[in-house]
């Protein structure tokens, strides 16, 4: 997959490959209503699915170590997928693409529109997005889902998916500590018995 | 002077707000109207209402606004910078160091022991999106507007971007 995906950009000008890391992160983040989170799904879909620039394994452990870390998530991931397809530029064209258009939307309307945030269709709008992130997240999930299964079988995917929520839904503990636990158990015990966590 | 006050009231909630940047806006407001004075409370939750009501992440958007507002573009550049640079470095230094060992066994049982923990994250915030839809315009048109984004894109491959754009068309004219 990677492979694959390195290939392909070799293949382009570094000017393709700028100009579609724009693209990919200005429409991921232009379509993302109800702050970072909800642009999770978009940037799959563009990173993975359509530009293959990593596979889902590797889009998961960044979603999951970007989660662990503090900040915001949208900017680290695009930074992040920028700086790994084209190195610095890249990390810049993508943050810009992500932050540069909304900001300038912001400070260019909030004198004139801001008596529009109380306007029906306004509201509506949002109202109208919700339940389409709802299906991309969960959609998402369900990848990531059949994606342990792959690794881990059903059973254990499943035991190991009700204890992470208990741990951090019923318990509250922070994911980031959830991360960084599994991160030790599996440094500290031997490979083979790494599985033995449950 | 105001740039460098500038970086501290957007790095220090960058830094400690966990659960990416809806999380940080309370450190944010903590920072511009509780310690700097640049805005009252109310300047400050029209700023974030409005902010709300556009698109993108947030943090930055907040930042961007305030930073322009107290010090110009300069002012800006610099409160967007501390509210993404410090996470986003050491979120490069991680992968990278994950990437180093990539091929260790270890490695790859952790990339496998943390897929269930996504399911659970990304889950919730499935979840969580799903129960903000049904409280603000109750279960028709949510399961409606679902069932046809779910069609679109799986059956049609529609790309979500598009989706999305026709979600706000619908949700403009006939919901609110």
């Amino acid at each position: 997959m990677n492979q694959e995906g390195e290939n392909r950009s070799i293949q382009k000008s570094s000017l393709a490959i700028h100009r579609d890391l724009f693209v990919a992160f200005f429409r991921s983040g232009i379509v993302s209503f109800g702050g970072g989170p909800s642009g999770i799904p978009l940037i799959e879909a563009e990173v993975v699915k359509r530009y293959h620039w990593m596979s889902l394994e590797e889009f998961g452990d960044m979603v999951a170590l970007a989660n662990a870390l503090p900040g915001p998530i949208n900017t680290k991931l695009a930074g992040y997928v920028g700086w790994r397809v084209k190195g610095l530029s890249g990390l810049l064209v993508a943050l810009a693409a992500v932050v540069l258009p909304t900001v300038i939307l912001m400070v260019a309307l909030l004198g004139v529109l801001a008596r529009f945030q109380d306007q029906r269709w306004v509201r509506g709008m949002t109202q109208a997005v919700l339940p389409v992130v709802g299906v991309l997240m969960a959609q998402l999930t369900w990848s990531f889902m059949k994606n342990a299964k792959k690794g881990l079988g059903w059973i254990i995917s499943l035991i190991l998916v009700g204890l992470s929520f208990v741990l951090m839904e019923v318990l509250h503990v922070h994911p980031a500590i959830l991360i960084a636990l599994t991160l030790l158990l599996v440094l500290l015990k031997p490979s083979k018995k790494a599985g033995e966590r449950k | 002077m105001i740039l460098w006050k500038m970086f501290l009231a957007f790095f220090i909630p960058g830094i400690l707000g966990y659960g990416g940047g809806p999380a940080s806006i309370p450190l944010v407001e903590n920072e511009v109207v509780g310690h700097y004075h640049w805005m009252t409370v109310s300047e400050f939750s029209n700023i974030l209402a409005f902010g709300n009501a556009l698109p993108g992440p947030i943090a930055t958007k907040m930042a961007g606004y305030i930073g322009y507002d107290v010090a110009g573009i300069a002012g800006a550049l610099v409160a967007m910078f501390a509210t993404v640079a410090p996470s986003l470095i050491l979120l490069i230094a991680l992968l990278k160091l994950l990437e180093r060992f990539k091929d260790s066994p270890k490695v790859k049982w952790l990339t496998l022991l943390i897929r269930p923990i996504i399911v659970v994250m990304l889950g919730m915030m499935a979840y969580n999106f799903f129960a903000t839809s049904f409280q603000s315009s109750g279960w028709l048109p949510m399961i409606l507007i679902a069932a046809a984004s779910l069609v679109l894109m799986q059956r049609f491959r529609i790309h979500p971007a598009f989706v999305i754009a026709g979600a706000l068309i619908i949700g403009a004219a006939f919901m609110g």
